[in-house]
């Protein structure tokens, strides 16, 4: 990456990386938002909020990735894991009813976590359905690939509709979880503070499974060069439907994750959301998990800081970030590929 | 003795261009063995085709005898096949350690291999543990044969390692593959001469898509008319 | 990349040129039966839903042909032609909100809209055409969304999720009579008034069919060729000298544009221009499934894509809710049934369609088309 002979703007560039780099964009993005807002305590409950979505989003936007750097695939489709897992979660917690509602903490964690772990699995198994039948006979064609997972997508939303109908659904929220306190002048939503915490948790396991095991370095091989991973006797056929298994399930724990924070879902929770995760994804860098990490915390600081300042601008400015990292960087901030 | 690999006919196409049109080759167990030919004659193709990157319409590839020109890559891979393709398939995001690890059966190397490759190539133990894009392009294809030799191999496919390095380096890959044949046997595609005059034992001249000439090196290494007639096509005459 | 998504068409196409003369005859017959029909239409069948249906095909022949410019002929995968469309809709609303039902209006919103289509195409295209093709349908879908939110939530300008009704020119008013019997009423032919309503269908009509001719001539000029040669192999076009990102952007800027003139027809026949009509997601969804339907990279498929789908959109639903009705006293079959699914089944005949007839109707009977 730094030849001797870069260009000047490249030594720039690489003395830049040195520092941590891109790493640095959501805290100067912080440092703007303080500047602006003025009130560190409504900047400090803003900044959590939006720590908190990023994570959720992180949640849904890291499958995506991979999957995409793995194998070229663009799951169009995968918002309806979203969806579904929103869904199945919030089913889930209303059928546990009183270990959900009462007033036992112990059980009200334990039956969103019931909850969570129902939809993930249900997201692994939709996943392992949708790659074997939907995406496998497609590969490596691109536009038939759009169009499937396109279709693939009205068909689950459909389904959707058909079984849990088209009025909202309101999701019971564990009392536990419930309600904020208030720390150094500032109030903190306990739920987001669990989202955040749960996001961590997904990122770190992720980063483990990719860099301590033979696994994730099949995986991380593959996002770079697929083919030279055949050469060398793997069939990343088989490690591709783990990885998309794997990204269904967290889109999935993602739905649910967010329906408990929205409190009301309709069926199109995962349209809207996979706009941000489809931002995520591109500025990020395709095929990257640390990419997909700070893409997903620059998107969630964003819409909650502008949210405030501008309400009306929210999605367009992260509509703006995307163009104006794309003018930057064509491959996004932290691309898997070295080149 | 039966040859290691053989080619039979084999037709390949890259969308509706028909890139080989009846390829026959053998390929004798042990040494280095040179497919020559100018760009766009064939080779890389070939090499693939055997490989099974690409798909033969037509024909048959067999390796010890069985028709391998079907099997998906990663399954003629574990049958003791090695490539170092022409971009030579670098993971530049890994460590050159976690490179090394990847082509071994079971993510463990054999410390006497290993040994033998650094003696062979000291920059691989000096950059051990740094990322392979930092490498420099001699590096890198240095990696990329060590890789192909971590484990025992039955055949290594090599597409012009020589593009792109400078001569002092040529000279030590000359080196390096001599040792490797000793245990194993390589198929080298060249437009080089003189390291495939240096390294080759056999050698087969394709031009166009098919092999127009095939022979003893030492024949076509002495006998300028030969030279001449298939090499002059647009191999470099230095 | 190259490799794996070429390999194995050369083989497919050669057995294909021969045998479908018939099959293209057919086609021919069918894409003139339907011209024939439309141009009739007013008099073939006079009652208001049918000219609404007929309306709604003329203009969306000309959406979805565009669009088949992009995917069929380029193999760009864009989600933001609705944007465009709209963008030509709401310009031409909005001018004839505030200038008044002039032609005048049409003209300067309408033209407003189109150049605001083909700025943001030609920044969208230098921006990302560069790079993958799914890379680009990203970008383009994240464009359009934004849109769709914008369009909603600038209320002041755009009527908000309400959108915006206005007037139009009198002469296209059914109040406006072209020609006068004795009694001073409207001329009657084949027992249809000859009013304004007839002369806006018309407007529609023949600006339509004008810009789907220029599509065609667009296909079958040189620069047609030059879309076969990039669509076939990007890197060869790159070495023989096409710049690919200049073609590509060209298309996509010329499909921008004609996707606006059709947002103008649609904004003018209407009366009413809002999000749900113009810009929504299920309308770029419907253009994709039409295009495939009919077939990719046939031009000729937009048409039978187009009427099919309508036809549906519009009877088969009423088909349905009667099987729903029938079958009230079974489980779920009348779920399954509910005219609100209707999605359902086309999402799965679109899906089937994709795997086994590529080239969808008109591409698997002309035997072209649906590359890849």
């Amino acid at each position: 990456m730094t030849d001797t002979n870069a260009s000047f703007p490249a030594r720039v560039t690489a003395g830049f990386d040195r520092f941590g780099g891109v790493l640095w964009l959501p805290v100067l993005l912080a440092i703007v938002a303080l500047l602006l807002i003025g009130q560190p305590s409504t900047w400090a409950t803003l900044t959590i909020a939006g720590l908190a979505m990023g994570m959720m989003i992180f949640l849904m936007a890291s499958g995506l990735s991979l999957i995409f750097g793995l194998m070229d695939v663009l799951n169009f489709g995968h918002s309806a894991f979203v969806t579904a897992g929103a869904f199945i979660g919030a089913t889930v917690l209303a059928w546990l009813g009183f270990w959900v509602t009462g007033s036992n903490p112990a059980l009200n964690v334990m039956g969103l976590l019931i909850a969570i772990t129902v939809a993930t699995v249900f997201g692994a198994l939709a996943g392992w359905f949708f790659e074997r039948v939907v995406i496998r006979p497609v590969y490596q064609d691109h536009l038939r690939q759009i169009l499937i997972t396109v279709g693939a997508l009205i068909v689950a939303e459909e389904l959707v509709l058909l079984v849990w109908g088209g009025a909202p659904i309101p999701v019971p929220r564990p009392a536990a979880l419930t309600g904020s306190f208030v720390l150094g002048g500032v109030s903190v939503e306990i739920y987001r503070i669990f989202a955040f915490l749960l996001g961590l948790a997904v990122y770190i396991a992720m980063y483990l499974v990719l860099n301590r095991t033979r696994l994730g370095l099949l995986i991380r091989a593959g996002v770079e060069n697929r083919e030279m991973v055949e050469a060398l006797g793997f069939r990343i056929d088989r490690l591709f439907i783990l990885v998309f298994m794997a990204g269904s399930a967290l889109a999935a724990m993602g739905g649910a994750m967010w329906a408990g924070y929205q409190g009301l879902i309709t069926a199109a929770i995962g349209s809207e959301m996979m706009i941000l995760v489809f931002i995520v994804v591109i500025i990020g860098g395709l095929g990257s998990i640390q990419g997909s990490l700070l893409g997903a915390i620059l998107v969630g600081l964003m819409a909650n800081y502008v949210a405030f300042l501008m309400p009306k601008m929210a999605l367009a400015s992260n509509m703006l970030l995307m163009m104006t990292i794309l003018l930057w960087r064509p491959y996004g901030l932290l691309p898997a590929v070295k080149r | 003795m039966a040859p290691v690999l053989r080619l039979e006919d084999v037709h390949t196409d890259i969308g509706q261009y028909q890139i080989l049109h009846g390829v026959s080759l053998d390929v004798p167990e042990g040494g280095v063995h040179v497919i020559l030919g100018r760009n766009g004659a064939g080779k890389t193709t070939t090499l693939r085709t055997i490989m099974g990157l690409w798909k033969a319409r037509r024909g048959a590839i067999l390796f010890r005898g069985e028709n391998i020109s079907r099997l998906p890559t990663p399954d003629i891979a574990q049958r003791g096949i090695a490539f170092v393709p022409e971009n030579m398939g670098i993971f530049g995001g890994l460590t050159v350690e976690e490179n090394m690890r990847l082509a071994t059966k079971d993510g463990r190397f054999d410390a006497e291999r290993l040994a033998r490759i650094h003696d062979i190539f000291p920059a691989i133990g000096q950059f051990w543990n740094k990322p392979a894009h930092a490498l420099s392009g001699g590096q890198k294809q240095m990696l990329a044969v060590s890789r192909a030799i971590v484990e025992r191999r039955e055949l290594i496919l090599i597409d012009e390692p020589t593009k792109g390095l400078a001569p002092s380096i040529i000279r030590n890959m000359i080196a390096a593959f001599r040792e490797i044949a000793e245990e194993t046997t390589i198929l080298l595609v060249e437009q080089n001469f003189h390291f495939a005059k240096a390294l080759g034992q056999t050698v087969a001249v394709i031009d166009d898509g098919g092999i127009v000439h095939r022979g003893a090196m030492a024949e076509l290494a002495t006998d300028v008319t030969l030279q001449s007639r298939f090499l002059s096509l647009s191999l470099e005459a230095h | 990349m190259l490799q794996a998504s070429a390999s194995g068409t050369s083989a497919r196409k050669a057995g294909r040129t021969r045998g479908h003369q018939g099959g293209r005859f057919v086609v021919y017959a069918l894409v003139g039966l339907i011209g024939l029909a439309l141009a009739l239409a007013p008099f073939l069948f006079p009652d208001v839903r049918s000219q609404e249906v007929a309306a709604r095909i003329c203009v969306f022949i000309v959406l979805v042909a565009s669009y088949d410019l992009l995917i069929g002929y380029t193999g760009i995968v864009s989600f933001a032609h609705t944007m465009f469309f709209g963008m030509g809709a709401y310009g031409t609303a909005i001018a004839l909100k505030s200038m008044g039902p002039g032609f005048e209006a049409i003209l300067i919103g309408g033209g407003a809209g189109i150049i605001a289509a083909l700025v943001l195409a030609l920044l969208i295209g230098l921006l990302s055409l560069r790079v993958k093709a799914i890379f680009f349908a990203m970008v383009t879908l994240a464009a359009a969304s934004v849109m769709m939110v914008l369009a909603s939530q600038l209320s002041d300008f755009t009527g908000g999720e309400d959108g915006i009704t206005y007037s139009i020119p009198r002469l296209f008013s059914p109040a406006f009579e072209l020609l006068t019997d004795a009694e001073g009423k409207a001329l009657r032919l084949f027992g249809v008034p000859l009013n304004g309503k007839i002369a806006l269908y018309y407007f529609v009509f023949i600006t339509a069919l004008v810009l789907f001719l220029a599509l065609l001539r667009i296909v079958a000029s040189p620069l047609g060729s030059v879309l076969q040669a990039i669509r076939e192999n990007e890197m060869r076009a790159e070495a023989i000298g096409y710049r690919v990102v200049f073609y590509r952007t060209a298309i996509f800027c010329i499909a921008a544009g004609v996707a606006a003139c059709a947002g103008i027809l649609r904004a003018v026949w209407l009366k009413y221009t809002g999000p749900e009509v113009v810009l929504s997601f299920d309308i770029m969804i419907d253009i994709l499934l039409m295009v495939v339907i009919g077939g990719m990279g046939t031009m000729l498929g937009a048409v039978i894509g187009v009427v099919l789908m309508t036809l549906a959109q519009y009877y088969l639903k009423d088909l349905m809710a009667v099987g729903a009705e029938a079958t009230a006293s079974l489980p779920i079959v009348p779920d399954l049934l509910n005219p609100e699914r209707w999605l359902l089944w086309l999402g799965l005949c679109f899906i089937l369609l994709v795997y086994f007839f590529p080239a969808g109707i008109a591409g698997t009977m002309m035997g072209k088309g649906g590359h890849k």
